[in-house]
């Protein structure tokens, strides 16, 4: 794993930034990383390809929709396509993924239908996917927190017996993933110091796209992110996040090192969040518009089309075909919001523990003679939903008690 | 057939109760399709694109650019199912299955537009049944919405535009242009637009300063901590009078650009400041007469009027004063202390003060009584700034040499910074005031209201003098004592300038009478 390095260069600019597709679509050799992407066809990167648009399309409308007042807020990963396309196909099927908050890109490569996550966004839910049938956990909303929570299941991945044993398709690894701002919480450095100390098959990945809110990444470290695991013995690479290829190879060959019990690595993939952090802020309050246009030019899903298009794996039609779908998926996405059901508020009893609780039945017990006192005096419509949350309380009870 | 569907203003933040109208991008009878942006609004956190939740032809627009409205207000109002608008509309067509009832919100959201814009909304079109396709839309299967919407093909020509709410290029453009402009023109910066340090903005809740009326000097046009303590100075003014500080405002002089305005008449430079109840043309300045002038001139006044004045006049040979001076700045005890000739004046005048005791009293005509006291408060006349003010010394005769010394240089310097508080200028007893200052020889001052005594003193200067029948070059000053002659009769008038003279002539006699 010469690639990733585990000594800090004297000056932060000689810290190499690896990059196998140009923004222009020229590609790059690259001994260790072209070994590592060597598999992929051309098939597979027109997947990619489509995953990035079908994944900005949803991004844009749910970005429309809360303009719409259908979602609280939305954190659009507009630009960070390829880094999360990229590492999400990397990852094998038994692997664990652990997501920000801004991750959809990853849930897409996980399987993960778009309108799952908006449910969490709308408020009405708080995820819902399968994390264990999807390997991917949900969102995590609190900045770093998921990151020693991510380096205690891979630590009990290795007393499973489920590292090292050589069987690539079997042994399993765990994929944190974190941005430039979350880099700085403490979680972080915890998280670095059971990974090193246990070396536990964990990979860290940080979209660095450039601010945190408002704070660029270099008001917040003076070195490049790589390097900051470099101190734990954490080796570590910094690679072009806009570059699906070089991501693809960076985090395949880390997760299979992690999984063949080498011990955990760093990647900082350097990308751009092109949208505001959240719908609720105005990035041109604090970045300049040339910076704006300056990574626009660096588009992860143009450089892959300029890519394919050299390599003439890629046609007019299908790129037309994309963006149709991803068109018809932002349409689906507008339709399938309004049809979302708001959740009965008995349901807030039912995943608090995996076992009946007492303190949780008494609770759920109380509201449910407080809500009945409405019932009472109500007319035929309430009792309609009182029939309909009696349903569900039973159904919730159920629940509990499995 | 129409089928009506309002657009209301949503919440683009998280909380956000209102939002400006920055610009309409639709009007009557432009066809929308679903995510085409039909108004920009700025809230407190940005500006934002609300993209059209539905597609349709626009009939009404119930808003104008500047408007302020309340999240929930209408906003645009599209049909659906116009003719030709909307060749295939998303959901399943016009609900006509159970009729939805009566919309309820029809008339509120006309209200509510009233009240948020101000103007009044056009009634709200006679039917409200058709006032709302969302139920028919939230119950579509998203299958059935994508095939309907492939078939509008002039939503698909547009599709890849302003999808993000924030991002649309012009719109960032146009919103700096307008808050340059906010800048330029107007001072008055929204409370939320002024930048300032968290820190900062505490001392300025603190000291109750409103960040608005702080002049910015910080980088970026930040307020700091500078401008906040500045802006404070400035604010004392505003005060009653009476307790706090002795300036009632900013500029109880004339504008300092009044000479500038004398010197050349066509000179518009006023200071920036603006000074209210000024006014001026071409060949004349008024200034509400307040403050100091106002202070002034009614002391001056009161005391010239009421109590008679009598001024007596003496030459002094200042050498052996001037002398001890000399030797006071030279020596290591008073390295730190700044010794002027005022100061040994000041001395001698408590000397005297305690060898004629009579004379610290004052008149008090309402309890027909002479009040004697057994303290002197020790004025001292400060020409500032801002005008004439007569801090005094608490206790002066209980001090020593330096500490009367250290006492005027303190009052001096709080004076000129103009941060005398009013307290410091009560309850004088006997003031003295150093016309030598400005270099001349003697003048009659008048008496401080409240006080029988003020002892003036010229400029010292070198003049020919006779000693042992021999003409030699003295430091001399002329001291001048104006004294209130209801209580004070010529004979002890005198008696106290002559011993204050005395001791001027020959400091030693302060160790013998002090």
């Amino acid at each position: 794993m010469s690639v990733f390095r585990t000594t800090i260069p004297e000056h932060a600019d000689d810290e190499p930034l690896i990059q196998l597709v140009a923004p222009d679509g020229t590609r790059t050799p690259h001994e260790e990383l072209d070994a590592a992407v060597a598999h992929l066809t051309g098939e597979d990167l027109r997947r990619y390809y489509r995953d990035m648009v079908m994944i900005r399309a949803a991004d844009l409308e749910a970005t429309s929709l809360q303009r719409q007042g259908q979602l609280g807020l939305w954190a659009s990963a507009l630009g960070q396509e390829a880094a999360q396309i990229g590492a999400g196909h990397a990852a094998r099927t038994q692997d664990y993924l652990v997501p920000t908050y801004r991750e959809h890109g990853i849930a897409w490569a996980r399987g993960i239908e778009p309108w799952r996550l908006l449910d969490v966004w709308r408020g009405i839910a708080h995820g819902s996917y399968d994390p264990y049938e999807l390997r991917t956990h949900p969102y995590m909303l609190v900045l770093g927190a998921q990151v020693p929570q991510a380096v205690g299941y891979a630590m009990g991945l290795q007393r499973d017996g489920l590292v090292g044993t050589g069987d690539l398709e079997s042994d399993t690894a765990v994929l944190t993933l974190f941005g430039d701002g979350s880099s700085s919480e403490g979680e972080v450095s915890e998280g670095f110091t059971f990974a090193a100390s246990f070396q536990a098959p964990t990979v860290f990945f940080t979209q660095n796209n450039q601010w945190a809110i408002s704070v660029p990444t270099t008001v917040q470290s003076r070195v490049p992110l790589a390097q900051r695991s470099r101190g734990w013995g954490i080796p570590s690479v910094r690679i072009d996040g806009n570059d699906v290829l070089a991501v693809y190879g960076a985090v395949r060959l880390a997760l299979d090192a992690a999984r063949e019990g080498e011990g955990p690595s760093y990647i900082e993939a350097v990308t751009y969040r092109m949208a505001a952090h959240t719908t609720s802020d105005d990035p041109t309050r604090y970045r300049a518009r040339a910076e704006e246009e300056e990574w626009a030019a660096k588009d992860p899903i143009d450089r892959l089309r300029r890519y394919l298009e050299t390599q003439d794996e890629i046609d007019e039609e299908f790129i037309g075909h994309c963006e149709e779908e991803g068109h018809d998926l932002a349409m689906a996405l507008h339709h399938e919001i309004h049809a979302m059901a708001d959740p009965d508020p008995i349901e807030i009893f039912s995943h608090v523990y995996a076992d009946p609780h007492p303190l949780v039945e008494a609770e759920r017990a109380e509201f449910e003679r407080y809500r009945s006192q409405f019932e009472d005096a109500g007319d035929q419509a309430d009792a309609g939903s009182a029939a309909d949350s009696a349903a569900a309380d039973s159904t919730a009870a159920e629940e509990g008690r499995r | 057939m129409s089928t009506l569907v309002m657009i209301t203003l949503t919440d683009p933040g998280e909380g956000l109760t209102e939002a400006e109208i920055l610009d309409i991008k639709v009007g009557v009878g432009d066809t929308v399709a679903i995510n085409d942006p039909v108004i920009e609004v700025e809230t407190a956190k940005s500006a934002v694109e609300l993209p059209s939740h539905i597609a349709g032809r626009v009939t009404r627009v119930l808003v104008a650019v500047g408007d302020e409205v309340q999240v929930g207000a209408p906003l645009i109002e599209v049909d659906t199912d116009a003719d030709g608008a909307s060749p295939a509309p998303a959901p399943a067509p016009a609900p006509a299955d159970a009729a939805p009832a009566p919309d309820p919100s029809a008339e509120e959201l006309a209200a509510q537009a009233q009240e948020a814009t101000g103007e009044t909304a056009a009634p709200v079109d006679a039917a409200p049944s058709a006032a709302s396709t969302a139920p028919a839309e939230s119950t579509a299967p998203a299958e059935s919405a994508a095939p309907a919407e492939s078939a509008a093909p002039a939503a698909e020509d547009e599709q890849p535009k302003n999808l993000v709410g924030y991002g649309a290029r012009h719109s960032s453009a146009r919103r700096r242009r307008r808050a340059a402009a906010q800048e330029g023109e107007d001072q008055q910066v929204p409370i939320d637009r002024i930048l300032a340090k968290p820190p900062v903005r505490k001392l300025a809740r603190d000291l109750g300063i409103a960040l608005a009326d702080v002049f910015a000097t910080g980088p970026g046009g930040t307020v700091t901590r500078e401008d906040v303590l500045a802006a404070q100075q400035r604010a004392i003014g505003d005060e009653m009078p009476g307790d706090g500080d002795y300036f009632p405002d900013e500029s109880p002089q004339a504008p300092a650009s009044l000479h500038g305005t004398m010197k050349s008449a066509t000179s518009q430079s006023m200071n920036q400041q603006s000074f209210s109840g000024v006014t001026s043309d071409d060949r004349t300045t008024r200034v509400p007469i307040r403050s100091v002038r106002k202070r002034t001139a009614e002391a001056m006044v009161s005391s010239a009027f009421t109590a008679p004045h009598v001024t007596v006049f003496n030459e002094v040979d200042m050498t052996a004063t001037m002398d001890l001076v000399r030797s006071l700045r030279a020596s290591r005890e008073w390295a730190d202390v700044k010794i002027s000739p005022l100061a040994i004046v000041a001395k001698a005048l408590l000397v005297a003060i305690r060898r004629n005791p009579e004379v610290n009293a004052s008149w008090d005509e309402s309890a027909q009584e002479i009040v004697y006291k057994h303290f002197v408060n020790l004025g001292i006349a400060a020409a500032t700034p801002r005008g004439l003010i007569v801090p005094n010394i608490k206790d002066a005769h209980l001090l020593t040499l330096k500490e009367l010394a250290e006492g005027i240089n303190d009052l001096a310097k709080t004076a000129r910074s103009g941060s005398t508080p009013l307290s410091a200028t009560r309850n004088g007893t006997i003031t003295v005031t150093n016309f030598g200052v400005f270099g001349i020889d003697s003048g009659t001052p008048i008496l401080n209201p409240g006080e029988s005594v003020i002892l003036g003193m010229g400029a010292v200067k070198q003049k020919p003098w006779a000693v042992d029948g021999k003409i030699e070059i003295r430091e001399v000053t002329q001291l001048a004592l104006s004294f209130d002659h209801r209580l004070i009769d010529g004979a002890l008038g005198s008696e106290l300038l002559r011993d204050v003279s005395a001791v001027l002539e020959q400091p030693q006699l302060g160790l013998v009478w002090g």
